[in-house]
């Protein structure tokens, strides 16, 4: 076939594309990743008992922001990898300030207590189970979201991979945190940092393979 | 040119034609080591263009758009054939910079024609009635006993899965 006849073949099929389709995919992609984010927590661990006190708490909520912030940074790089052409920016310090904060705020955290008690802010009780939980309720949304982006063109697979990795694992840090008993911020910035790690690094592997059109 | 994504016909055809021209200095300047694939390249950016026309945000500077997607079929091509054919590539030392004018298309390799030929019935049927032989939406449904809307999503899906064939072709 020549090139005009394809061009020909091409040009009857002129539809008016609707434009920002990828708003609403990514709407619905995240709001099923949160969706079951929420499901499988309720059937595996299900919400800590006395979350209604823990509530009034400040470690409970930087157990939300923390991951919160990184899907906010992570929401902004995957939709611009998502279709070709579009800058991916200074996103890196979208994700690293949260990162650094909390870090900051662990080594504070350490510094003001007592050294017998710090390996308990370190380690908690729950390190190991912590990044395989964050790793499985990141599940539904990785799913979601790979499946969105495949449908969008990306032309950096491997980063785009990753960065649906790691919207996908902060949906499943943040549901995580709803059952979470540690309080130390230096176990935030260690075992919820390496949870939100396996979907990224996953992701990243995986992209180049399942995202290519 | 923006009108062309925005339906109108005739735009559209109009900005696929420049565009293959373009595609065509592009790629030739960059394949010069393999001048044979150039023309296999411009047809499949032209429908991977079309395929993904969805991705395009009038915010954004339709060229900035199209070379992604130049450059990532480019880019495709040379894993595909690193992969492939390391020990077989051409070694054209004598690559002609003055080739002819850009519009002067040289044959495809790939014939997409042949490759349409493998596409089921429903999705083959509305491409040639329509595409080829200029037939309507409605024509076409009467002529293939489709529904319109079958038609419709048949083109579609057809020129997805044509796409698909020139992909797995190379994996080949």
């Amino acid at each position: 076939m020549k090139t005009d006849d394809l061009i020909a073949m091409l040009a009857s099929e002129a539809v008016p594309v609707g434009s920002r389709v990828w708003q609403r995919r990514y709407g619905l992609a995240l709001g099923a990743g949160v969706i079951g984010a929420a499901l499988l927590l309720m059937i595996t661990l299900n919400v800590r008992p006395d979350i209604a006190e823990v509530v009034m708490q400040p470690s409970f909520w930087a157990k939300l922001a923390f991951p919160g912030a990184l899907a906010a940074g992570a929401l902004v790089a995957a939709i611009r990898l998502s279709r070709p052409g579009v800058a991916l920016g200074s996103v890196s310090s979208m994700l690293a300030a949260p990162v650094l904060v909390v870090w900051l705020l662990a080594a504070i955290q350490l510094a003001r207590t007592e050294p017998g008690g710090r390996s308990v802010l370190i380690w908690g009780e729950t390190w190991a189970s912590c990044p395989l939980y964050v790793a499985l309720l990141s599940v539904p949304a990785f799913i979601a979201l790979l499946w969105v982006m495949k449908t969008l063109a990306p032309t950096r697979l491997a980063l785009a991979g990753a960065s649906a990795g790691l919207l996908a694992g902060a949906v499943g840090a943040a549901a995580y945190a709803l059952y979470c008993p540690e309080t130390g911020v230096a176990f935030l910035g260690i075992w919820y940092l390496a949870g939100m790690l396996i979907p990224t690094t996953l992701g990243a592997i995986i992209g180049p393979r399942l995202l290519r059109w | 040119m923006v009108n062309g994504l925005a339906g109108d016909a005739a735009a559209y055809h109009l900005l696929l034609q420049e565009l293959s021209a373009h595609l065509r200095a592009f790629f030739r300047v960059r394949l010069q080591r393999v001048p044979d694939e150039v023309e296999d390249l411009v047809q499949e950016t032209l429908l991977a263009v079309h395929n993904q026309r969805h991705t395009y945000d009038s915010a954004q500077p339709l060229t900035a758009w199209i070379h992604a997607i130049a450059h990532y079929k480019m880019v495709d091509l040379w894993r595909r054939r690193s992969r492939n054919e390391v020990l077989n590539d051409p070694l054209d030392d004598q690559a002609d910079l003055f080739t002819a004018a850009d519009t002067e298309a040289s044959d495809a390799r790939r014939d997409l024609g042949k490759l349409l030929n493998r596409l089921p019935d429903q999705q083959r049927l509305p491409i040639l009635h329509m595409k080829l032989e200029g037939l309507s939406v409605a024509e076409t449904a009467r002529v293939t006993g489709m529904s319109e809307s079958a038609v419709k999503v048949g083109v579609h899906r057809g020129l997805k899965a044509l796409s698909v064939l020139i992909r797995d072709e190379h994996e080949d």
